[in-house]
């Protein structure tokens, strides 16, 4: 075993100094460009609420999302007339708190995005990576799979997957992932096949990195940074996408507080009770436009063709 | 061209017959035989069910199957409807008319608002009126369609009593329908009151299905209007002191559109998936709700039918647009 001599030791020490502070410096900066986007702040700011919401559901809610009210049947939100001030927005056809049952259903719609953009930007970077860097028939072969996967449209083939899967959260979750998947393989495989010749990865691999480190270490760190604004993109999509197959009874089933389910359940009500209808569908416009916000400003601090100008 | 025309053709044989394959595996991927699927609660005799295994060629291997069903396809043989007895592909043509009227009004909306307002974003750029409309553009592109149809039919039907909530046409017009879009067939009809009643049923599905593209193709023109806007030869044509309406209408906007032609070609997808929701809502008689209905009745041959139908005219729908992004960029075609 050698001894690392006391120089040495100082230089990596160094190192690591120098690419800790760059790193922070990139971030500094990355920041710098986002804050300038009121819009993006004003999103992130409201996606961090809905995020501790989420967290905290069962200590905001006023109610139990699941129990009904015997006696308040479609009570209209407080400041209508004969609006109840123990349910702030009112009660469904069953007697439940909607307000309650929107908080908790924050916790789906969240969790459905974090699943599904996970589980298609794992699948996305793995096979994306695999056709840019081996190319070839195998290249061939995934985009072409990928072609078909986007031949479809997306609810359509939710729609069917779900039908071949069975009605439900976890099964439209599934199915929404693979949806969204070809997204992130194109971009990906493209990253990768402009990485792929510059000096730095050849310089990796003649001091004799494995394809493994090539690909993971090396090229991947610098794709990402289309890959987050897609997932940001992806994360919205699939929340839109989960409330329409809860909308038409083929995502999470009743009596689940989640905000498409909710709105199917409400439709025969839409000429009697504006709030049953309403709120749901606020929540997720309000929970969308927030991310879309952020994925805008992502996108506009890490382009760097649009800071220039 | 014609190389270029064909080299896009030949890509789209393999994805072609990649979605007939999962056309194909869909009915095979089920839980459960899909003989027992059909037959519902009620059961099937051993004897009946193996006649109807052998007479829908279930019993055969499944290469030979997967033969058989595309050679069906070239004759046009989409399988049964379970339901309505009827061939897949005759179902899917008396109803088709119904959604591409939708995604025609629709995309024409969106076109005719998108592209102006766009335009007029990236001219003002900064502006309170450009922040105003992409604001707008931005929550038409996260609104959930499903829930915006809701609340029109709650203001205009509802409230305001202006359009009906559903259907294509009032039931007191009835009139033969040649070419099965109801704006035409109502004209033709020359019954008072018929086309007007139409425009009246289309109204709201229109708005409705034409939100997400209006909004994409509005943020896609300002952004391709705002490139172009700082090209050399846009500045060249302002230094020459052509009238700002030359330059935006001649020199900028011909470039700009040519991401946007792509971008509303792409929207065809996202049509077809949005009328699946739109129908639904307005119980328009259309392809979408006729999925979403064959779905929930477990009618699988129409759902394997209309699958390859829909992939077929977004293929074809992208193909088309293809085509005519080299007509425009000549670039494209040597590349």
């Amino acid at each position: 075993m050698t001894k690392t001599s006391p120089a040495a030791k100082a230089d990596t020490f160094r190192l690591e100094m120098e690419s800790r502070n760059a790193t922070r410096a990139q971030l500094s900066e990355f920041w710098y460009y986002f804050s300038q986007n009121k819009g993006a702040v004003l999103g992130l700011m409201v996606f961090s609420l809905l995020v501790l919401v989420a967290i905290f559901a069962p200590f905001v809610a006023p109610h139990n999302p699941d129990v009904q009210y015997r006696d308040s049947f479609l009570v209209p939100p407080v400041w209508e007339e004969g609006g109840k001030a123990a349910f702030l927005l009112g009660t469904d056809a069953v007697g439940r708190d909607m307000l309650s049952r929107l908080i908790f259903g924050a916790r789906f719609s969240l969790f459905i995005g974090v699943v599904v953009v996970s589980i298609a930007l794992v699948g996305g970077i793995v096979l994306g990576l695999i056709a840019g860097y081996v190319r070839g028939a195998v290249d061939t072969f995934i985009m072409r799979v990928m072609d078909i996967i986007l031949a479809f449209p997306s609810l359509l083939l939710a729609l069917v997957l779900v039908a071949i899967l069975g009605p439900g959260l976890v099964n439209a979750m599934i199915a929404i992932a693979l949806v969204l998947q070809p997204h992130f393989v194109r971009l990906t495989r493209a990253a990768v096949m402009a990485e792929r010749s510059r000096d730095y990865v050849v310089a990796a691999k003649v001091a004799g990195a494995g394809h493994f480190r090539l690909m993971f270490k090396t090229i991947l760190p610098n794709c990402l940074a289309p890959l987050i604004v897609q997932a940001t993109l992806s994360f919205s999509n699939a929340i839109l996408d989960a409330a329409a197959l809860g909308f038409l009874g083929m995502g999470a089933q009743p009596p689940t507080p989640e905000w498409g389910t909710m709105l199917a359940e409400a439709r025969e009500f839409i000429l009697r009770a504006w709030w049953v209808v309403t709120f749901p569908g606020l929540a997720i416009l309000i929970t969308v436009l927030a991310i879309n916000l952020v994925g805008d400003g992502l996108r506009d601090a890490l382009d760097p063709k649009l800071k220039r100008s | 061209m014609f190389r270029f025309l064909f080299g896009r053709l030949g890509l789209l044989i393999p994805t072609f017959f990649g979605v007939t394959l999962v056309a194909f595996s869909f009915i095979r991927l089920l839980p459960g035989d899909p003989l027992d699927l059909l037959a519902g609660e009620r059961g099937i005799s051993p004897e009946r069910k193996a006649q109807l295994l052998e007479q829908m060629g279930f019993d055969q291997p499944l290469w030979r199957q997967y033969i058989d069903y595309i050679a069906g396809i070239f004759q046009g043989d989409l399988g049964t409807s379970f339901a309505s007895k009827k061939p897949v592909l005759d179902e899917f043509m008396t109803l088709f008319p119904a959604t591409a009227e939708l995604a025609l009004c629709a995309i024409i909306l969106a076109v005719c608002l998108g592209i102006p307002a766009g335009i007029y974003a990236a001219v003002k750029r900064g502006s309170i009126a450009d922040q105003a409309v992409m604001g707008t553009a931005l929550i038409g592109y996260s609104m959930p369609i499903f829930w915006w149809g809701l609340l029109l039919i709650i203001l205009f039907s509802g409230i305001l009593q202006w359009t009906p909530v559903s259907g294509r046409i009032s039931l007191l017009y009835f009139f033969p329908q040649p070419t099965g879009f109801m704006l035409i067939d109502s004209l033709l009809s020359g019954e008072k009151g018929a086309f007007l009643s139409a425009v009246r049923h289309l109204i709201l599905p229109s708005i409705v299905l034409a939100t997400i593209p209006l909004a994409v193709i509005a943020r896609q023109t300002r952004s391709a209007m705002l490139e172009v806007l700082g090209e050399d030869y846009v500045r060249t044509a302002r230094a020459k002191g052509l009238p700002p309406r030359s330059v935006i209408g001649l020199h900028a906007l011909r470039n700009a559109l040519i991401p946007v032609v792509t971008t509303i070609g792409l929207q065809v997808g996202v049509l077809l998936a949005g009328a699946i929701l739109t129908e639904t809502i307005f119980s328009w008689p259309g392809i979408g709700k006729w999925l979403v209905d064959s779905i929930s009745r477990r009618d699988y041959f129409v759902v394997q039918g209309g699958l390859l139908l829909i992939a077929g005219i977004i293929m074809l729908v992208n193909l088309i647009v293809d085509v005519l992004y080299g007509l425009i960029n000549p670039r494209i075609r040597y590349n």
